[in-house]
């Protein structure tokens, strides 16, 4: 493993040293998630993140690049992206002006050269000049294979580009490398740690599925929703953040278009501590509920509950759960 | 180890998760990675590297959790190997007492050693049908040694020994103890091994059977059995939106490709096409004999809303109706009951039905609308209104119909099928779920 030193992964020894490590960026793991992450370093292979939106998938990497110093690269995927905006393009304005600054040392290499064929001759040691990396727009996959101390790449929403595009990932996934006809195999001196992920907006080809591992990150339980919400809102009060997450959990579990993910959770406690709420009351739910939910039609659903929830986010078994979720907060 | 593994991964794959040589790989080298202490992050780790969706996972955390409750045993079996051996030249006398000794208290351990050794032995991975079970245990018992067994107890009936009867006993409770062992071992052999398989017979069976003649109690397992047919369709169609046409130059995009070339054409990219979203009208007689099949067609059509973007089902006996509203606002069940109760009711008229559809309507049919109308054409002797039907016919991609009467009824009383067939792009018998899958899958293969 002496290739690990240069690399700057040798934090990954242990599947706590990972979720320390995530910790210490500020994102609150799992075991799954960890032993996740472990397996991708020890194995080389890209994690297939799925999962809700604002569960965390894209911040896992963000977090695992912030904890490693490694450059983060990310490719949002859309329909239509291709190679030219995904892998390299030529700078073809930079070679076209380069054309026109040389012309003159061109013509002075040419003098002598009587003939056009005396004049290719003359040229064919020079060829190469325009293409060459000087001239090459390195767009993200090619940039992460640059990176001489490693980088984590992540193409983000990977269910929303084509068919094709997916395919032409694989070479990139499985071996590390892209080629560019002009230059020729690029090869990654060290292995990006990548990371895709997806909303399942469409089902992702079995030859992309079976080259990563597979993660599914789900709502989190209370003690980590918990622990996620107190590292992301600084400030928040022990009772609020109970009573505000049991609340949120509650919500979860009604039957709604889109249910609240943490990224809405971490918004509502953020709202909440800026109207300066310290405990959770029917008024204050009411108004800031479209924080929350994102559907017009959910917040009328949940609308007439909002007493009863508020209630048993309050009531006094919330102290039960607040103590109980102590240990786990560490 | 190596080959509980390839066995473990041999159950996953017979519960129908697609395992391949190179996932099975990776999870030997993860094993190497992770070690095998620690079972949890064994299931997690394997859970990561074997299954790739979450369906697949939830099938490979309890297959997990049945086939290495007994892993430990069969680890240390390999080091006491030499004292479970059977050796065939063994007296039975000892084998008899090799046998007892296993079933003394706490010999648990060794007990479980050799029920695993015995399962090998006689070949339990192969299990597929819980009949097999017996069969089985009766394998395991006697790869132990229970003939044997079965001899010295026999012996000890006949009362050739001293303490003949509370010998016979103690040998009875230890055949008793064995065949509850080797009988619970092949139990969970047929769980890992063979239940998906069983399943998958039975699902076959549905898929086979007459949907009206469809049971309540295997309405489960048809909802399961549509909503994999579903998915499977929808992946099916869901890809390639596009497709090059050759011939006409896409301008655009030729000189974008060609201008490191300074603007040379070497590369040319043709226009593509892109292709027509599937767009779906389907027209439902809802008279007593085909509602059954208007369930299942139902149920498949809307569990593929991704693949057909643009769906509306319509229902009718005399006057014709669209459900949409019914269908998204209720859970599907109630939704079906409530549409078979408010328009199911009156006498069938296909006259009737086209003529309402032509009024309200009319406007959703485009070139690229394939009508699918299910029913059995017996329209009681009312004008079938072929004058509109064959005006959808011209205007729509095309008209399917699906019968779900035998093509020797077609045309027999009051059906007036016949007379719709030369407007319709098919017409086909519907009686099984696979007929309904190979139908919806004959209509967006033509949007392909």
């Amino acid at each position: 493993m002496a290739k690990d030193k240069k690399t700057g992964y040798e934090p990954m020894t242990s599947i706590e040293a990972i979720s320390a490590g995530l910790g210490t960026a500020g994102y609150i793991s799992t075991t799954q998630i960890s032993t996740a992450v472990f397996l991708a370093h020890g194995l080389r292979k890209p994690i297939l993140i799925e999962g809700p939106a604002g569960v965390g998938k894209t911040d896992l990497a963000a977090s695992l690049a912030k904890w490693m110093s490694l450059p983060l690269i990310r490719l949002q995927c859309y329909e239509g992206l291709d190679e030219g905006k995904a892998l390299y393009e030529w700078k073809y304005g930079k070679q076209l002006l380069y054309t026109q600054i040389l012309k003159e040392k061109l013509s002075e290499l040419l003098g002598d050269a009587k003939t056009l064929a005396a004049s290719l001759d003359k040229l064919s040691g020079f060829e190469d000049l325009f293409f060459s990396p000087q001239f090459l727009e390195a767009r993200p996959l090619l940039n992460a294979m640059q990176q001489s101390k490693g980088s984590v790449l992540l193409i983000d929403e990977i269910d929303k580009s084509d068919e094709a595009f997916e395919a032409f990932l694989l070479e990139v996934l499985s071996d590390y490398q892209v080629s560019v006809p002009e230059i020729g195999t690029i090869r990654a001196d060290v292995p990006p740690l990548v990371i895709l992920t997806s909303n399942n907006v469409r089902e992702l080809g079995d030859a992309l599925k079976r080259r990563c591992l597979h993660l599914h990150i789900g709502f989190p339980d209370h003690a980590r929703e918990q622990r996620i919400v107190r590292a992301r809102v600084e400030g928040i009060s022990d009772t609020l953040l109970n009573q505000l997450v049991r609340f949120v959990q509650s919500v979860r579990e009604a039957d709604i278009k889109k249910r609240p993910s943490i990224a809405e959770t971490v918004d509502w406690a953020r709202t909440l501590l800026l109207l300066h709420s310290s405990t959770l009351d029917e008024a204050f739910v009411r108004d800031t509920l479209n924080v929350l939910l994102k559907h017009e039609s959910d917040i009328a659903a949940i609308a007439p509950a909002i007493p009863k929830m508020v209630r048993e986010a309050t009531g006094p078994d919330a102290r039960g759960r607040l103590a109980s979720g102590y240990p786990d907060m560490d | 180890m190596e080959k509980q593994i390839s066995n473990f991964i041999r159950a996953l794959r017979s519960a129908d998760v697609r395992v391949s040589t190179g996932e099975a790989l990776d999870a030997a080298r993860t094993l190497a990675m992770i070690g095998y202490d620690d079972r949890s992050l064994m299931k997690d780790s394997l859970g990561c590297v074997l299954a790739k969706s979450e369906s697949e996972k939830s099938i490979h955390d309890r297959l997990f959790d049945l086939y290495f409750s007994s892993a430990p045993a069969s680890a240390s079996s390999s080091s006491n190997e030499s004292e479970s051996r059977t050796n065939s030249d063994e007296a039975p006398a000892d084998a008899a007492e090799r046998l007892s000794a296993l079933t003394a208290e706490g010999n648990e351990q060794a007990l479980a050693t050799a029920v695993e050794r015995a399962a090998e032995a006689a070949g339990l991975n192969d299990i597929r049908f819980s009949t097999q079970v017996a069969y089985f245990a009766q394998s395991m018992l006697r790869a132990m040694g229970g003939e044997a067994l079965q001899a010295r107890l026999l012996e000890a009936l006949q009362g050739r020994t001293p303490d003949a009867d509370t010998e016979a006993q103690r040998l009875i409770d230890v055949r008793r103890a064995l065949t509850r062992a080797t009988r619970e071992r092949a139990e969970r052999g047929f769980e890992i091994f063979g239940a998906a398989e069983t399943e998958r017979f039975r699902d076959d069976v549905a898929a086979t059977k007459r949907l009206s003649a469809i049971e309540a109690s295997d309405m489960a397992r048809m909802k399961q059995l549509v909503a994999k047919v579903a998915k499977k369709l929808a992946v099916k169609h869901s890809r390639r939106r596009k497709r090059t046409q050759r011939g006409m130059l896409d301008v655009r995009r030729t000189m974008r490709a060609n201008a490191g070339f300074d603007g040379v054409p070497f590369n040319v990219v043709w226009r593509q096409k892109k292709k027509d979203r599937p767009k779906i009208l389907v027209i439902c007689d809802v008279s007593g004999s085909v509602a059954a099949y208007v369930r299942f067609l139902l149920l498949l059509l809307f569990s593929m809303k991704e693949a057909i973007p643009d769906l509306s089902a319509f229902a009718f006996s005399y006057r014709l109706k669209c459900v949409d509203d019914i269908l998204e606002t209720h859970e599907f069940d109630a939704a079906i009951k409530k549409i078979l109760r408010e328009i199911g009711l009156g006498s069938t008229s296909y006259g009737q039905a086209f003529s309402d559809f032509k009024m309200d309507h009319e406007n959703k049919i485009d070139r690229r609308t394939t009508i699918i109308i299910l029913g059995d054409g017996r329209s009681n002797y009312g004008d079938p209104r072929l004058d509109l039907f064959r005006d959808f016919a011209g205007r729509a991609k095309r008209i399917i119909w699906l019968n779900p009467e035998g093509r020797a009824l077609w045309g027999t009383g009051d059906s007036v099928i016949p007379r719709y067939q030369p407007f319709c792009a098919q017409m086909s018998h519907v009686a099984t779920l696979k007929d309904l899958e190979r139908a919806v899958d004959e209509v967006l293969t033509a949007y392909d």
